[in-house]
């Protein structure tokens, strides 16, 4: 599974991908893949109330990567908090269900589960 | 042009209600409708906020349940859903009805049961708003708020307990709050050692789960007086989007729906910033406050908990924040909540807040979706 990125003909990329361009409306024609990319932490929690099928705790993450000049973020889970700080690097790491599909209120089929968790360098 | 006025208003009380979401919203309808001595079947528009009734109890079509239950059958009903903005969305629906003259007398409910379901399930509810990208990782809304809380201590050197502060100050209003969940002040020792949420924000920097309804009724300036001899105007009313995608965001720490709303507010009513004598924010996290205070103009960013640690936001302080014990204090029922934003105005302005009274003739309040998602900002003044 690759971690896709999606830009438009302007150079814009956004992660998720949207039906045209947050930044100047046009279609976004191509995709930009992650997963083998090093990010860097925006910010980061451990959430400790966490909903049905979901870890506990969740540690998250905000992070930013950089392709070709454009900055795009995604949110994900941490592998680990441990020594975790603001500016520090990780690395996407492949896991297979995120949470449990059945036990949210959101339709399993409506989405994918699968997804990367952010492993610090 | 003829301004829009509110000439009567309620809430219920807020808390652990064994009430069911029609019933709230009968309550407070009721009330509302007594209150300006109008009758159901005066209504021509009736407007429900309430963001999950059918995920939250398998109810839906409660515009039409509280139309018949109210004697208001014939009227219009709608129902808004703007999730944790649904109340201000609501506001701005029945000002447009009666500014459009759509309606010549308007009934707004906003109302959510949820204490039945347990505090993983109820985030459930609330997290599906969210994106899917979102979603999967098992995101909430108060790990939005723990997300931008630490990026926001450490962009501008805000020490933790200025967040504690917030807590602290809302809660102590409340206690003068007849309608409020929690009528108990605390300390701070007792929100910094409670415990963690969504690291660093822990317990009490968040609102509580709960029940409950409020309501507001609307029609033209020209008539006001036929129905009360004390009312208030919509000066001001304006509502915008920022990402649904929270990540997407240039800067974590601004809420561009608050900018931008506040910004068609301010232009409506002829106002700035600096005109408002008091206001109530959204402050489902602590962390709300800072950013909506900054965000509506009041102080300069990075500079909110400077304001909350001085006072400057205390009942007696030059610019009251949450008098009503805000979200913190009062409780947080989804579609109810921006339209008791509004009743606190209402109540403060017609001077009829009994000992959290406050002074001034213009009131701000602030009600948020999502983690900024969609946004209303609503002025009100004595006419």
């Amino acid at each position: 599974m690759s971690f896709d990125a999606h830009r438009c003909p302007n150079g814009h990329v956004t992660y998720p991908g949207h039906t045209r361009c947050p930044e100047c409306g046009e279609e976004q024609t191509e995709t930009v893949d992650l997963a083998d990319r090093t990010g860097t932490v925006v910010t980061w929690t451990t959430s400790t109330a966490t909903p049905p099928g979901v870890r506990e705790p969740n540690h998250l993450a905000i992070v930013e990567f950089e392709v070709q000049g454009e900055s795009v973020r995604a949110l994900g889970q941490l592998t680990t908090a441990d020594g975790v700080e603001i500016g520090d690097d990780v690395e996407p790491v492949y896991e297979e269900e995120l949470r449990d599909p059945e036990a949210g209120i959101r339709e399993p089929d409506s989405q994918a589960w699968d997804g990367y968790r952010f492993e610090p360098v | 042009m003829d301004r829009v006025a509110i000439i009567g208003a309620s809430m219920t009380t807020f808390g652990d209600r064994d009430a069911w979401v029609r019933e709230l919203l009968a309550e407070a309808g009721d009330a509302a409708l007594r209150d300006a001595g109008v009758d159901g079947d005066d209504l021509d528009h009736l407007y429900v906020s309430n963001m999950a009734s059918g995920e939250f109890e398998g109810q839906t079509g409660v515009p039409n349940a509280l139309a018949h239950d109210l004697g208001a059958l014939g009227a219009y009903t709608q129902r808004v859903d703007q999730t944790s903005a649904s109340g201000g969305a609501g506001i701005y629906a029945a000002w447009q009805s009666v500014a459009s003259g759509a309606s010549d007398m308007t009934l707004l409910v906003g109302g959510e049961k949820m204490t039945h379901k347990t505090t993983g399930e109820a985030t459930d509810v609330i997290a599906s708003l969210t994106h899917p990208v979102e979603y999967k990782h098992g995101v909430t809304l108060p790990s939005f708020a723990g997300l931008t809380a630490r990026k926001y201590l450490d962009e501008y050197d805000a020490p933790r307990e200025s967040l504690g502060q917030v807590a602290v100050k809302n809660h102590r209003n409340g206690v003068d709050n007849p309608h409020a969940q929690f009528r108990k002040e605390v300390d701070l020792e007792t929100v910094l050692e409670s415990p963690i949420v969504a690291d660093p924000l822990r317990l009490y920097d968040f609102c509580p789960i709960t029940d409950g309804s409020a309501a507001l009724l609307f029609c033209p300036e020209s008539v006001a007086e036929q129905y009360a001899d004390d009312y208030v105007v919509v000066s001001g009313i304006g509502g915008a989007t920022d990402t649904h995608v929270v990540h997407e965001r240039d800067d974590p720490t601004t809420m561009n729906g608050v900018v931008e709303s506040s910004d068609i507010a301010y232009e409506m009513a002829d106002r700035g910033p600096e005109d408002v004598d008091f206001a109530e924010l959204h402050d489902m996290f602590t962390i709300l406050e800072f950013l909506q205070s900054e965000d509506l103009g009041f102080f300069e960013k990075g500079e909110g908990w400077k304001a909350v640690e001085e006072g400057v936001t205390d009942r007696d302080g030059d610019l009251p924040i949450n008098t009503s014990g805000g979200l913190k204090s009062k409780g947080h029922p989804l579609g109810a909540s921006g339209v008791a934003q509004a009743y606190e105005l209402y109540v403060q302005l017609l001077g009829d807040a009994g000992d959290r009274q406050v002074e001034g003739d213009v009131g701000l309040a602030c009600n948020v979706g999502g983690f900024g998602n969609c946004v209303t900002t609503t002025i009100l003044e004595q006419p």
